[in-house]
Protein backbone atom coordinates (compact mmCIF):
# COMPACT_ATOMS: atom_id res chain seq x y z
CA UNK A 1 0.00 0.00 0.00
CA UNK A 2 1.41 3.34 -1.03
CA UNK A 3 1.51 6.00 1.63
CA UNK A 4 -0.84 8.48 -0.08
CA UNK A 5 -1.15 10.57 3.05
CA UNK A 6 2.58 11.28 3.05
CA UNK A 7 2.56 12.14 -0.63
CA UNK A 8 -0.45 14.40 -0.26
CA UNK A 9 1.28 16.35 2.49
CA UNK A 10 4.29 16.68 0.17
CA UNK A 11 2.07 18.22 -2.49
CA UNK A 12 0.46 20.51 0.09
CA UNK A 13 3.92 21.72 1.14
CA UNK A 14 4.44 22.54 -2.51
CA UNK A 15 1.11 24.35 -2.56
CA UNK A 16 2.34 26.60 0.25
CA UNK A 17 5.45 27.46 -1.79
CA UNK A 18 3.28 28.18 -4.84
CA UNK A 19 0.98 30.42 -2.81
CA UNK A 20 3.94 32.26 -1.30
CA UNK A 21 5.50 32.79 -4.72
CA UNK A 22 2.20 34.05 -6.11
CA UNK A 23 1.67 36.52 -3.28
CA UNK A 24 5.21 37.92 -3.25
CA UNK A 25 5.39 37.94 -7.03
CA UNK A 26 2.07 39.80 -7.28
CA UNK A 27 3.15 42.38 -4.72
CA UNK A 28 6.37 43.00 -6.63
CA UNK A 29 4.51 43.04 -9.96
CA UNK A 30 2.09 45.64 -8.61
CA UNK A 31 4.94 47.94 -7.63
CA UNK A 32 6.63 47.49 -11.03
CA UNK A 33 3.33 47.99 -12.87
CA UNK A 34 2.72 51.37 -11.24
CA UNK A 35 6.35 52.44 -11.50
CA UNK A 36 6.59 51.59 -15.21
CA UNK A 37 3.01 52.49 -16.11
CA UNK A 38 3.27 55.97 -14.58
CA UNK A 39 6.86 56.14 -15.85
CA UNK A 40 5.60 55.88 -19.41
CA UNK A 41 3.42 58.91 -18.78
CA UNK A 42 6.19 60.91 -17.08
CA UNK A 43 7.02 64.38 -18.37
CA UNK A 44 10.74 63.52 -18.41
CA UNK A 45 11.71 61.77 -21.67
CA UNK A 46 14.50 59.47 -20.31
CA UNK A 47 12.09 58.09 -17.72
CA UNK A 48 9.62 57.31 -20.49
CA UNK A 49 12.31 55.56 -22.54
CA UNK A 50 13.47 53.51 -19.58
CA UNK A 51 9.92 52.40 -18.83
CA UNK A 52 9.31 51.53 -22.49
CA UNK A 53 12.50 49.48 -22.75
CA UNK A 54 11.62 47.61 -19.56
CA UNK A 55 8.09 46.85 -20.78
CA UNK A 56 9.08 45.77 -24.29
CA UNK A 57 11.95 43.65 -23.04
CA UNK A 58 9.94 41.68 -20.52
CA UNK A 59 6.95 41.28 -22.79
CA UNK A 60 9.16 40.21 -25.68
CA UNK A 61 10.63 37.12 -24.03
CA UNK A 62 8.95 34.47 -21.95
CA UNK A 63 9.10 33.88 -18.20
CA UNK A 64 10.92 30.64 -18.89
CA UNK A 65 13.82 32.22 -20.77
CA UNK A 66 14.07 35.09 -18.28
CA UNK A 67 14.10 32.70 -15.36
CA UNK A 68 16.83 30.53 -16.83
CA UNK A 69 18.85 33.56 -17.70
CA UNK A 70 18.61 34.99 -14.21
CA UNK A 71 19.30 31.66 -12.57
CA UNK A 72 22.13 30.39 -14.79
CA UNK A 73 23.76 33.46 -16.33
CA UNK A 74 23.64 36.07 -13.55
CA UNK A 75 25.84 33.95 -11.22
CA UNK A 76 28.67 34.48 -13.73
CA UNK A 77 28.22 38.20 -13.21
CA UNK A 78 28.55 37.61 -9.48
CA UNK A 79 24.84 37.80 -8.68
CA UNK A 80 23.62 34.53 -7.20
CA UNK A 81 19.95 34.38 -6.32
CA UNK A 82 18.20 31.57 -4.50
CA UNK A 83 15.53 29.84 -6.61
CA UNK A 84 12.78 31.51 -4.57
CA UNK A 85 14.20 35.01 -4.98
CA UNK A 86 14.90 34.40 -8.67
CA UNK A 87 11.30 33.22 -9.10
CA UNK A 88 9.78 36.21 -7.32
CA UNK A 89 12.00 38.69 -9.16
CA UNK A 90 11.40 37.23 -12.62
CA UNK A 91 7.67 36.67 -12.19
CA UNK A 92 7.26 40.12 -10.66
CA UNK A 93 9.21 41.85 -13.41
CA UNK A 94 7.45 39.88 -16.13
CA UNK A 95 3.88 40.33 -14.95
CA UNK A 96 4.70 43.89 -13.88
CA UNK A 97 5.49 44.69 -17.52
CA UNK A 98 2.03 43.52 -18.56
CA UNK A 99 0.47 45.37 -15.65
CA UNK A 100 2.25 48.59 -16.64
CA UNK A 101 0.26 48.72 -19.86
CA UNK A 102 -2.93 48.27 -17.84
CA UNK A 103 -2.00 51.15 -15.53
CA UNK A 104 -1.16 53.38 -18.47
CA UNK A 105 -4.39 52.53 -20.29
CA UNK A 106 -6.56 53.12 -17.20
CA UNK A 107 -4.91 56.44 -16.33
CA UNK A 108 -5.30 57.65 -19.92
CA UNK A 109 -8.95 56.63 -19.98
CA UNK A 110 -9.85 59.10 -17.22
CA UNK A 111 -11.62 61.94 -19.08
CA UNK A 112 -9.61 65.03 -19.90
CA UNK A 113 -11.95 67.42 -18.08
CA UNK A 114 -10.89 65.75 -14.82
CA UNK A 115 -7.34 66.97 -15.45
CA UNK A 116 -8.59 70.41 -16.39
CA UNK A 117 -10.70 70.59 -13.24
CA UNK A 118 -7.60 69.75 -11.18
CA UNK A 119 -5.67 72.56 -12.82
CA UNK A 120 -8.61 74.87 -12.20
CA UNK A 121 -8.67 74.15 -8.46
CA UNK A 122 -4.87 74.44 -8.33
CA UNK A 123 -3.96 70.89 -7.27
CA UNK A 124 -0.32 69.86 -7.50
CA UNK A 125 0.70 67.02 -9.85
CA UNK A 126 0.85 64.60 -6.93
CA UNK A 127 -2.51 65.67 -5.51
CA UNK A 128 -4.06 65.37 -8.94
CA UNK A 129 -2.81 61.80 -9.36
CA UNK A 130 -3.50 60.68 -5.81
CA UNK A 131 -6.89 62.24 -5.09
CA UNK A 132 -8.51 62.50 -8.51
CA UNK A 133 -7.04 60.32 -11.25
CA UNK A 134 -6.04 57.11 -9.45
CA UNK A 135 -9.31 56.64 -7.50
CA UNK A 136 -11.11 56.66 -10.84
CA UNK A 137 -8.52 54.62 -12.72
CA UNK A 138 -8.10 51.85 -10.12
CA UNK A 139 -11.51 50.19 -10.60
CA UNK A 140 -10.74 50.00 -14.33
CA UNK A 141 -7.44 48.25 -13.66
CA UNK A 142 -8.73 45.70 -11.17
CA UNK A 143 -10.32 43.09 -13.48
CA UNK A 144 -7.20 42.92 -15.65
CA UNK A 145 -4.97 42.84 -12.58
CA UNK A 146 -6.99 39.82 -11.46
CA UNK A 147 -6.26 38.10 -14.76
CA UNK A 148 -2.60 39.04 -14.47
CA UNK A 149 -2.44 37.55 -10.97
CA UNK A 150 -3.85 34.29 -12.36
CA UNK A 151 -1.25 34.39 -15.14
CA UNK A 152 1.39 34.82 -12.44
CA UNK A 153 0.01 31.88 -10.50
CA UNK A 154 0.29 29.79 -13.64
CA UNK A 155 3.77 31.13 -14.26
CA UNK A 156 4.94 29.80 -10.89
CA UNK A 157 4.84 26.25 -12.29
CA UNK A 158 7.87 27.15 -14.38
CA UNK A 159 10.07 27.69 -11.30
CA UNK A 160 9.87 23.94 -10.65
CA UNK A 161 12.34 23.70 -13.54
CA UNK A 162 15.00 25.60 -11.56
CA UNK A 163 14.49 23.12 -8.72
CA UNK A 164 12.30 25.21 -6.46
CA UNK A 165 10.05 22.73 -4.66
CA UNK A 166 6.68 24.19 -5.61
CA UNK A 167 3.53 22.18 -6.30
CA UNK A 168 4.57 21.05 -9.79
CA UNK A 169 7.98 20.00 -8.53
CA UNK A 170 6.45 17.94 -5.72
CA UNK A 171 4.06 16.29 -8.17
CA UNK A 172 7.08 15.22 -10.22
CA UNK A 173 8.69 13.86 -7.05
CA UNK A 174 5.56 11.85 -6.28
CA UNK A 175 5.44 10.62 -9.86
CA UNK A 176 9.03 9.42 -9.82
CA UNK A 177 8.66 7.74 -6.43
CA UNK A 178 5.34 5.98 -6.92
CA UNK A 179 5.15 5.60 -10.69
CA UNK A 180 1.58 6.87 -10.42
CA UNK A 181 0.88 9.69 -12.83
CA UNK A 182 -2.83 10.39 -12.71
CA UNK A 183 -3.17 11.05 -8.98
CA UNK A 184 -0.37 13.63 -8.47
CA UNK A 185 -1.08 15.57 -11.65
CA UNK A 186 -4.86 15.53 -11.28
CA UNK A 187 -4.45 16.69 -7.66
CA UNK A 188 -2.28 19.65 -8.52
CA UNK A 189 -4.48 20.63 -11.48
CA UNK A 190 -7.43 20.84 -9.10
CA UNK A 191 -5.37 22.77 -6.53
CA UNK A 192 -4.16 25.27 -9.15
CA UNK A 193 -7.71 25.75 -10.33
CA UNK A 194 -8.90 26.29 -6.76
CA UNK A 195 -6.21 28.93 -6.25
CA UNK A 196 -7.18 30.74 -9.44
CA UNK A 197 -10.82 30.74 -8.29
CA UNK A 198 -9.76 32.26 -4.97
CA UNK A 199 -7.93 35.02 -6.85
CA UNK A 200 -10.86 35.83 -9.10
CA UNK A 201 -13.31 35.92 -6.16
CA UNK A 202 -10.98 38.13 -4.15
CA UNK A 203 -10.59 40.55 -7.05
CA UNK A 204 -14.32 40.67 -7.64
CA UNK A 205 -14.90 41.46 -3.96
CA UNK A 206 -12.26 44.16 -4.05
CA UNK A 207 -13.86 45.63 -7.15
CA UNK A 208 -17.23 45.90 -5.43
CA UNK A 209 -15.63 47.67 -2.47
CA UNK A 210 -13.76 50.15 -4.61
CA UNK A 211 -16.64 51.11 -6.85
CA UNK A 212 -19.00 51.55 -3.90
CA UNK A 213 -18.55 55.30 -3.64
CA UNK A 214 -18.37 55.85 -7.39
CA UNK A 215 -22.03 55.33 -8.31
CA UNK A 216 -23.20 58.09 -10.57
CA UNK A 217 -19.68 59.31 -11.23
CA UNK A 218 -19.19 57.10 -14.24
CA UNK B 1 33.60 34.08 -17.44
CA UNK B 2 33.95 36.21 -20.54
CA UNK B 3 31.67 36.45 -23.52
CA UNK B 4 33.14 34.43 -26.41
CA UNK B 5 31.97 35.27 -29.93
CA UNK B 6 33.74 32.23 -31.39
CA UNK B 7 31.61 29.98 -29.21
CA UNK B 8 28.48 31.86 -30.26
CA UNK B 9 29.24 31.19 -33.94
CA UNK B 10 30.02 27.58 -33.14
CA UNK B 11 26.65 26.95 -31.44
CA UNK B 12 24.56 29.03 -33.86
CA UNK B 13 23.68 26.12 -36.24
CA UNK B 14 22.38 24.06 -33.30
CA UNK B 15 20.33 26.97 -32.01
CA UNK B 16 18.90 27.73 -35.45
CA UNK B 17 17.93 24.06 -35.74
CA UNK B 18 16.00 24.51 -32.48
CA UNK B 19 14.52 27.79 -33.68
CA UNK B 20 13.18 26.05 -36.78
CA UNK B 21 11.36 23.48 -34.63
CA UNK B 22 10.12 26.27 -32.35
CA UNK B 23 8.56 28.05 -35.32
CA UNK B 24 6.98 24.84 -36.66
CA UNK B 25 5.50 24.10 -33.22
CA UNK B 26 4.15 27.62 -32.96
CA UNK B 27 2.45 27.45 -36.35
CA UNK B 28 0.90 23.99 -35.89
CA UNK B 29 -0.28 24.81 -32.37
CA UNK B 30 -1.66 28.15 -33.59
CA UNK B 31 -3.72 26.50 -36.32
CA UNK B 32 -5.03 24.07 -33.70
CA UNK B 33 -5.81 26.90 -31.26
CA UNK B 34 -7.59 28.94 -33.93
CA UNK B 35 -9.77 26.00 -35.00
CA UNK B 36 -10.54 24.60 -31.55
CA UNK B 37 -11.14 28.07 -30.17
CA UNK B 38 -13.86 28.77 -32.71
CA UNK B 39 -15.44 25.42 -31.94
CA UNK B 40 -15.39 26.14 -28.19
CA UNK B 41 -16.82 29.61 -28.71
CA UNK B 42 -19.74 28.26 -30.75
CA UNK B 43 -20.41 25.34 -28.40
CA UNK B 44 -20.40 27.69 -25.44
CA UNK B 45 -23.19 29.67 -27.03
CA UNK B 46 -25.28 26.54 -27.50
CA UNK B 47 -28.84 26.92 -26.20
CA UNK B 48 -28.56 23.43 -24.71
CA UNK B 49 -27.21 23.90 -21.16
CA UNK B 50 -25.92 20.33 -21.19
CA UNK B 51 -23.42 21.45 -23.83
CA UNK B 52 -22.85 25.09 -22.85
CA UNK B 53 -22.23 24.49 -19.13
CA UNK B 54 -19.56 21.76 -19.35
CA UNK B 55 -17.78 23.64 -22.14
CA UNK B 56 -17.76 26.81 -20.05
CA UNK B 57 -16.35 24.92 -17.07
CA UNK B 58 -13.74 23.19 -19.22
CA UNK B 59 -12.59 26.55 -20.61
CA UNK B 60 -12.38 28.06 -17.10
CA UNK B 61 -10.45 25.06 -15.84
CA UNK B 62 -7.87 25.05 -18.64
CA UNK B 63 -7.40 28.80 -18.32
CA UNK B 64 -6.96 28.56 -14.54
CA UNK B 65 -4.21 25.94 -14.56
CA UNK B 66 -0.59 26.15 -15.78
CA UNK B 67 0.31 25.05 -19.29
CA UNK B 68 3.35 23.23 -17.91
CA UNK B 69 1.20 20.99 -15.72
CA UNK B 70 -1.18 20.34 -18.61
CA UNK B 71 1.79 19.30 -20.73
CA UNK B 72 2.94 16.93 -17.99
CA UNK B 73 -0.58 15.58 -17.79
CA UNK B 74 -0.71 14.86 -21.52
CA UNK B 75 2.81 13.52 -21.62
CA UNK B 76 2.83 11.35 -18.49
CA UNK B 77 -0.79 10.48 -17.67
CA UNK B 78 -2.26 9.71 -21.08
CA UNK B 79 0.23 6.87 -21.82
CA UNK B 80 -1.04 5.11 -18.68
CA UNK B 81 -4.51 5.30 -20.17
CA UNK B 82 -3.24 3.75 -23.38
CA UNK B 83 -2.71 6.91 -25.43
CA UNK B 84 0.97 7.27 -26.29
CA UNK B 85 1.90 10.54 -27.97
CA UNK B 86 5.31 11.61 -29.21
CA UNK B 87 6.74 14.64 -27.37
CA UNK B 88 6.08 16.81 -30.40
CA UNK B 89 2.42 15.76 -30.72
CA UNK B 90 1.88 16.02 -26.95
CA UNK B 91 3.42 19.50 -26.90
CA UNK B 92 1.49 20.81 -29.86
CA UNK B 93 -1.78 19.36 -28.54
CA UNK B 94 -1.23 20.83 -25.09
CA UNK B 95 -0.35 24.25 -26.40
CA UNK B 96 -3.12 24.26 -28.99
CA UNK B 97 -5.67 23.30 -26.37
CA UNK B 98 -4.44 25.80 -23.81
CA UNK B 99 -4.49 28.72 -26.20
CA UNK B 100 -7.79 27.60 -27.74
CA UNK B 101 -9.39 28.64 -24.44
CA UNK B 102 -7.96 32.13 -24.94
CA UNK B 103 -8.90 32.40 -28.63
CA UNK B 104 -12.39 31.17 -27.71
CA UNK B 105 -12.72 34.30 -25.60
CA UNK B 106 -11.58 36.45 -28.54
CA UNK B 107 -14.09 34.79 -30.86
CA UNK B 108 -16.82 35.29 -28.25
CA UNK B 109 -16.19 39.02 -28.27
CA UNK B 110 -16.22 38.99 -32.07
CA UNK B 111 -19.46 37.04 -32.22
CA UNK B 112 -21.14 39.33 -29.70
CA UNK B 113 -20.14 42.32 -31.80
CA UNK B 114 -22.17 41.05 -34.76
CA UNK B 115 -25.36 43.10 -34.77
CA UNK B 116 -28.54 41.39 -33.58
CA UNK B 117 -30.22 42.29 -36.83
CA UNK B 118 -27.91 39.89 -38.63
CA UNK B 119 -29.26 36.97 -36.61
CA UNK B 120 -32.81 38.13 -37.24
CA UNK B 121 -32.17 38.60 -40.95
CA UNK B 122 -30.70 35.09 -41.16
CA UNK B 123 -33.80 33.73 -39.51
CA UNK B 124 -36.07 35.81 -41.76
CA UNK B 125 -34.42 34.36 -44.87
CA UNK B 126 -34.96 30.89 -43.43
CA UNK B 127 -31.28 29.93 -43.03
CA UNK B 128 -30.70 26.99 -40.73
CA UNK B 129 -28.31 27.18 -37.79
CA UNK B 130 -25.29 25.89 -39.71
CA UNK B 131 -25.90 28.26 -42.62
CA UNK B 132 -26.32 31.18 -40.23
CA UNK B 133 -22.95 30.48 -38.61
CA UNK B 134 -21.03 29.68 -41.78
CA UNK B 135 -22.40 32.35 -44.12
CA UNK B 136 -23.48 35.20 -41.86
CA UNK B 137 -21.97 35.28 -38.37
CA UNK B 138 -18.43 33.88 -38.71
CA UNK B 139 -17.44 35.93 -41.81
CA UNK B 140 -18.38 39.10 -39.92
CA UNK B 141 -17.08 38.07 -36.50
CA UNK B 142 -13.55 37.05 -37.38
CA UNK B 143 -11.84 39.82 -39.42
CA UNK B 144 -12.02 42.48 -36.66
CA UNK B 145 -10.54 39.93 -34.27
CA UNK B 146 -7.48 39.07 -36.38
CA UNK B 147 -5.11 41.43 -34.50
CA UNK B 148 -6.22 39.97 -31.16
CA UNK B 149 -5.71 36.46 -32.49
CA UNK B 150 -2.25 37.38 -33.79
CA UNK B 151 -1.43 38.62 -30.30
CA UNK B 152 -1.94 35.11 -29.00
CA UNK B 153 0.23 33.77 -31.81
CA UNK B 154 3.10 35.84 -30.39
CA UNK B 155 2.22 34.67 -26.87
CA UNK B 156 2.37 31.05 -28.05
CA UNK B 157 5.73 31.60 -29.68
CA UNK B 158 7.11 32.84 -26.38
CA UNK B 159 5.69 29.89 -24.45
CA UNK B 160 7.27 27.21 -26.65
CA UNK B 161 10.32 26.86 -24.31
CA UNK B 162 7.96 25.07 -21.91
CA UNK B 163 7.98 22.16 -24.33
CA UNK B 164 11.61 21.51 -23.44
CA UNK B 165 10.25 20.15 -20.15
CA UNK B 166 8.66 17.26 -22.04
CA UNK B 167 11.86 16.64 -24.02
CA UNK B 168 10.94 18.41 -27.26
CA UNK B 169 14.20 19.57 -28.83
CA UNK B 170 13.16 23.15 -29.51
CA UNK B 171 15.34 26.25 -29.16
CA UNK B 172 15.49 26.27 -25.35
CA UNK B 173 16.29 22.58 -25.10
CA UNK B 174 19.04 22.83 -27.73
CA UNK B 175 20.53 25.69 -25.75
CA UNK B 176 20.31 23.72 -22.53
CA UNK B 177 22.01 20.68 -24.02
CA UNK B 178 24.75 22.85 -25.50
CA UNK B 179 25.18 24.54 -22.11
CA UNK B 180 25.27 21.25 -20.24
CA UNK B 181 27.87 19.67 -22.50
CA UNK B 182 30.16 22.70 -22.63
CA UNK B 183 29.54 24.10 -19.12
CA UNK B 184 29.02 27.52 -20.66
CA UNK B 185 25.68 29.06 -19.88
CA UNK B 186 26.21 32.71 -20.77
CA UNK B 187 26.27 32.45 -24.56
CA UNK B 188 23.53 29.84 -25.20
CA UNK B 189 21.05 31.32 -22.71
CA UNK B 190 21.67 34.89 -23.80
CA UNK B 191 21.38 33.94 -27.47
CA UNK B 192 18.05 32.22 -26.80
CA UNK B 193 16.80 35.37 -25.10
CA UNK B 194 18.07 37.53 -27.94
CA UNK B 195 16.52 35.32 -30.64
CA UNK B 196 13.17 35.37 -28.86
CA UNK B 197 13.34 39.10 -28.37
CA UNK B 198 14.23 39.77 -32.02
CA UNK B 199 11.44 37.61 -33.40
CA UNK B 200 8.94 39.00 -30.89
CA UNK B 201 9.82 42.58 -31.79
CA UNK B 202 9.47 41.83 -35.51
CA UNK B 203 6.10 40.19 -34.84
CA UNK B 204 4.95 43.20 -32.86
CA UNK B 205 5.68 45.43 -35.86
CA UNK B 206 3.79 42.98 -38.11
CA UNK B 207 0.94 43.09 -35.62
CA UNK B 208 0.73 46.88 -35.87
CA UNK B 209 0.39 46.53 -39.65
CA UNK B 210 -2.36 43.94 -39.18
CA UNK B 211 -4.14 46.27 -36.80
CA UNK B 212 -4.02 49.08 -39.34
CA UNK B 213 -5.28 46.79 -42.09
CA UNK B 214 -8.13 45.13 -40.20
CA UNK B 215 -8.81 47.82 -37.64
CA UNK B 216 -10.18 50.00 -40.43
CA UNK B 217 -12.69 47.37 -41.47
CA UNK B 218 -14.43 47.55 -38.12
CA UNK B 219 -15.42 51.16 -38.58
Amino acid sequence: MVDWYGYLSLILQGAVVTAKLTLMGSAFALVMAFAAGLGRLAPVAPVRWLATIYIEFFRGTSVFVQLFWVYFVLPFAGITLSPLVAGVVVLGLNVGAYGAEVVRGAVLSVPKDQYEACVAVNLSRFQRMWHVILPQALPLMLPTFGNNAIELLKGTAVVSLISLSDMTFQAQVVRSQTGSTLIPFATILVLYFAMSLVISFAVRGLERRMTRGLDGVR
Amino acid sequence: MEWDWGFVIEIMPTLLEGLKLTLIITLVAAVLAAGLGLMFAILRRSTNPLIARPVAFFLEFIRGTPLLVQLYFIFYVLPDLGIVLSPFVAGVTGMGLHYATYTAEVYRAGIENVARGQWEAARATNLNLRQTWVHVIVPQAIPPMIPALANYLIAMFKETPLLSAITVLELMNQAKSVANSSYRYIEPMTMVGALFLIISLISVVALRLLERRFGRMVK
